[in-house]
């Protein structure tokens, strides 16, 4: 998914929502609209938590080339303070 | 020869040093450092300005005081502007100062606004330029120093947030003759990563000596040379510095910094999560309302007992039958039992002796025996009929169609007065036609109605 898309699927969201809300459709409708909207809240929260959380420091080699290895300096600057 | 000589006293000498050196020297800038910096009780300072080889006495009046835009410390490189004085009491002389400015920094001051003008005349700043922050960044560049504290709060901020990055560092020397080149250095090396969605420059506070990488210009080509997205945070809100003005996005402080970068995502975040609540929600309302209504119906008697209206009336009409059936019987019993009492009581008193005193009497008798037996006969119709009636009137059934009704309790009893119900109770009322499922709002003991 790409941000785009990822909106989209948030608007459709937010439309079946207020749909679902407003109680104007049969109940057999709104069972297939809700069966949409958990799918697509599933997928939206999927892409927000794709990111990974880690941290890293960039470093050269010798040769200028760019490495990057863990930052730990999160834990001393901490007991630093 | 000694009469020759000019003997001053002391007091001459003076007051000459103190005309020439205060018509020669009345007002002049001089440089140097600070030092034995006091302040009187009075509120005037008094410190020596120094260079390497001399020193000045200095006094800065307590009238001059507001204008000194800093606080004047020891070891400060200052330019003070002012005149010479001569205290004659103690045949010392002393720079009167007017104004006082930390050295160099006119010349800084300068040459920022220079370098602003000429990179805004470039359209470095314009608004133009300025690309938008990626909504929901994954892997985030920080061009600082990995010991100061800018990298501690953004870090830290980020971690609140629970917020889920891809952090690079690029560790650079924030300050000193150093910096710009690292920073700049930093910034192009985060950008040959080419996964990034967004890079934070940061500094932490400092005077504004210490921010002074931040208006370098190589620095500020750097950034706007940037193909990613670049929020600087640089020192304190109030530290404006070029990168500010030539970044995609100024954050008042790194921390700022850090919650411009996940302040979108986690409010979309939250946002997702509340749509995702309202829709369970919406749906849970929607097939509780109509359970409610399928349970309201269901408790409905019709639907518990079907067959029970169907019931009542068969029972109530067998009643009747039944009543109708014995009272028929009972009225045609007592008719045939008067005619044959009639016959009989006749027919003893038949004047048999008699017979033959004539046809004429006999045939008189025999009319008046008929007519006898069809008046009783004609009297027990009508007996019987009236007993009909009666038995009619007598019908609940009759009742209910002159539009009384009856009121039952769930059980069948009648009720017939208004303590055998109270609040909330549940009836059945009897129409003539049909039934009603009544719950009972008020039940007064007393009756209101006109007495018959």
């Amino acid at each position: 998914m790409t941000d785009l898309k990822f909106e989209d699927a948030l608007s459709r969201l937010e439309a079946i929502v207020q749909t679902l809300e407003s109680g104007n459709l049969p109940l057999e409708e709104s069972l297939k609209a809700f069966e949409e909207g958990v799918r697509l809240a599933r997928s939206c929260a999927k892409y927000l938590e794709e990111a990974e959380r880690r941290i890293e420091i960039l470093t050269k080699d010798e040769a200028g080339l760019l490495k990057t290895q863990p930052f730990s300096g999160e834990g001393g600057a901490e007991a630093g303070k | 020869m000694s009469d020759d000589r000019r003997i001053w006293t002391v007091s001459e000498l003076t007051a000459r040093l103190k005309e020439i050196l205060e018509a020669q020297f009345p007002a002049f800038w001089v440089e140097g450092e600070i030092s034995n910096f006091r302040l009187s009780n009075a509120g005037h300072a008094y410190f020596t300005l120094k260079d390497e080889t001399a020193q000045l006495r200095a006094v800065l009046f307590k009238s001059k005081m507001r204008r000194v835009r800093f606080e004047p410390q020891d070891g400060l490189h200052v330019l003070a502007f002012g005149g010479l004085d001569l205290y004659a009491q103690r045949g010392e002389y002393q720079l009167v100062v007017e104004l006082l400015e930390p050295k160099g920094l006119g010349a800084l001051q300068l040459a920022f606004e220079q370098l602003k003008a000429r990179l805004a005349a470039e359209g470095l700043f314009d608004a133009e330029r300025k690309r938008p922050l990626p909504r929901f960044p994954r892997k985030l560049g920080i061009v600082t120093s990995p010991t100061g504290a800018a990298i501690r709060d953004i870090l830290q901020i980020i971690s609140r947030r629970f917020a889920d990055l891809h952090i690079v560092i690029a560790p650079v020397r924030v300050q000193g003759e150093e910096a710009p080149r690292e920073i700049v250095g930093g910034i192009q090396d985060l950008n040959r990563l080419g996964d990034l969605d967004v890079i934070i420059v940061a500094r932490g506070g400092g005077s504004l000596e210490d921010l002074w990488a931040f208006n370098d210009e190589t620095v500020a080509r750097a950034i706007a040379g940037s193909k990613v997205p670049v929020i600087s945070a640089v020192g304190h809100e109030t530290d404006v510095t070029i990168a500010d003005f030539v970044a995609d996005l100024r954050a008042p402080t790194p921390s700022g910094a850090a919650e411009l970068v996940v302040e979108e995502k986690q409010a979309v975040a939250e946002w997702l999560g509340d749509l995702y609540a309202r829709l369970r929600r919406s749906l849970s309302q929607r097939i509780l309302r109509q359970r409610e209504r399928v349970e309201f119906l269901a408790r409905r008697r019709v639907l518990t007992d079907p067959a029970r209206p169907l019931r009542d009336l068969q029972r109530r009409l067998d009643e009747l039958t039944a009543r109708l059936a014995a009272g028929l019987a009972v009225g045609h019993r007592e008719a045939r039992h008067r005619a044959l009492l009639a016959t009989n009581s006749l027919l003893s008193h038949t004047p048999l002796a008699r017979i033959s005193s004539g046809a004429a009497l006999l045939d008189q008798l025999d009319g008046r025996l008929h007519a006898g037996i069809g008046r009783r006969m004609e009297r027990a119709r009508d007996s019987l009929r009236t007993r009909v009636g009666q038995l009619d009137s007598l019908s609940p059934l009759a009742v209910l169609r002159r539009g009384y009704s009856l009121t039952r309790l769930p059980g069948g009893a009648i009720v017939r007065s208004a303590r055998q119900v109270g609040p909330g109770s549940d009836v059945e009322v009897l129409l003539h036609e049909g039934t009603l499922g009544c719950r009972v709002t008020e039940a007064r003991e007393r009756d209101d109605r006109p007495q018959v």
